[in-house]
């Protein structure tokens, strides 16, 4: 089923941000986002620790009325239609959210109260498969049990969006695994989106079409995995003489530049490439980006730096 | 099938190609054999469901196995119907490979050819002789 719009066309966006800016105090939580999260898509937002993910999310949510800018969530506003819009949400936490008193049946009971779509035999089925005990209560669990209570509670009301906060963090790969196969599950039903944030990057690379990475309140970059490895590209070269500046970059379109034992790494977008001219560098390698270096060049733990200027980084930020 | 996916590899959908062509070529799965569906095969391996579908399309260019209507995916029979250049591409990387570590051992080509035959008799199927 996909969603339709009051014409009865297909919604092609299941949640989109516009220029939206969001100030804590003084900081700038979020600044100048835009975002179009297609329908039936799995969209991971990358990012570290305090980049501004879940206060990305919490606007998804209607939890935060953004400065400026303009939201919309399955066609409505987040926070004016909060109800009907939240009905065909599903949303998981980062962090416990659930009563620690409250027994596995109480909450879901409480779930399916809220949620009129709330499917009985779908909550059972995942019960069955995470071997929850429904009499236990929640401080009795395993941070992984909890966190399987949560995604019950999340997903048995078959949302159209379902949002996840870092669903895996601080879990063991049993509960980790669970989720993800949650996460694909949930997304085989044509037309069901998922938008989750993570800071794990194997995580992010298995199961999302389209990836985020927002760093210090800005999306820095947007890329489609499927098309990840056409677009970027990883190469290790080695100087040819010891005469040669190996600080600076000889490729004047690489995102990042860093050394380790003679060789030096730098990330490329594929598009027109040039060989590399200068015969004082030797190319040992062409390999494909994986997720995590191209994180890595893209947060900027390592500085580039190339003969004339950093103009490049400006085309990273923009 | 138990494919293995690393988190740390080549591309994703290129794992899975990799696995299953190599079931393929080397006979494991042979013509007319069912490929899992897409959706369930996702789910095992943890991977999204379009990464296991761009998987089976670039097999299906290949011409290592056939989409039939409303039924799923199927080996196609191998040898006789690739023509002489698929087969050739097929091997060559592993060739260029051999070459490459050859080279850097100091090998020249009459001796990799001379292990090569070796090799090459050793691995004739049982019950052929010399």
């Amino acid at each position: 089923m996909t969603q339709t719009n009051s014409n009865g066309q297909a919604r092609p966006v299941a949640a989109s941000l516009d220029h939206v800016i969001y100030q804590f105090g003084s900081q700038r939580a979020l600044d100048d986002v835009s975002l179009h999260i297609p329908t039936g898509s799995v969209f991971g937002i990358l990012g570290l620790n305090g980049a501004g993910k879940t206060t990305l999310l919490h606007h998804l949510l209607g939890l935060h009325q953004p400065r400026s800018g303009r939201i919309e969530v399955l066609g409505g506003n987040p926070i004016v239609n909060r109800e009907s819009v939240m009905r065909q949400v599903g949303y998981l936490s980062e962090e416990d959210s659930l009563p620690a008193w409250m027994s596995v049946q109480d909450v879901l009971r409480f779930h399916q109260a809220i949620y009129p779509t709330w499917d009985r035999s779908y909550a059972d089925e995942l019960l069955d498969w995470f071997e929850l005990d429904l009499r236990a209560r929640l401080k009795t669990l395993s941070k992984g049990g909890r966190a399987r209570v949560g995604l019950i509670a999340a997903i048995a009301h078959r949302p159209e969006l379902l949002i996840l906060d870092e669903p895996s963090s601080g879990l063991d790969p049993i509960a980790r695994g669970e989720i993800l196969e949650a996460i694909i599950r949930a997304v085989s039903i044509a037309g069901r989106t998922v938008i989750f944030s993570s800071h794990l990057l194997d995580e992010v690379q298995r199961v999302c079409d389209r990836v985020a990475v927002i760093h210090q309140g800005r999306v820095i970059e947007q890329f489609e995995m499927a098309t990840l490895h056409e677009s970027f590209q990883e190469w290790i070269v080695r100087p040819q003489s010891k005469h040669i500046n190996s600080s600076v970059c000889p490729f004047d379109d690489a995102l990042d530049w860093r050394g380790i034992d003679g060789e030096w790494s730098a990330v490329r977008r594929r598009a027109g490439q040039d060989d590399l001219s200068q015969n004082d560098w030797q190319v040992v390698d062409t390999r494909s980006i994986t997720l995590e270096r191209l994180f890595e060049a893209l947060v900027g733990r390592s500085k580039v730096s190339t003969a004339p200027s950093e103009t490049h980084l400006d085309t990273v930020v923009s | 099938m138990q494919l293995k996916i690393s988190d740390d590899g080549p591309p994703l959908y290129l794992q899975i190609v990799e696995q299953v062509r190599h079931r393929i070529l080397s006979g494991q799965l042979a013509d007319g054999d069912e490929l899992p569906a897409i959706r369930s095969l996702a789910e095992r391996v943890r991977v999204n469901p379009n990464t296991v579908a761009r998987a089976y399309r670039e097999l299906e260019m290949a011409g290592l196995v056939e989409k039939r209507r409303t039924r799923g995916t199927f080996v196609r029979a191998q040898g006789q119907t690739m023509t002489a250049a698929q087969r050739r591409d097929a091997i060559i990387a592993s060739v260029d490979q051999c070459i490459g570590l050859a080279r850097g051992l100091g090998f020249s080509d009459q001796e990799v050819v001379a292990v090569f035959h070796e090799r090459w008799r050793d691995h004739q199927p049982e019950g052929v002789t010399k």
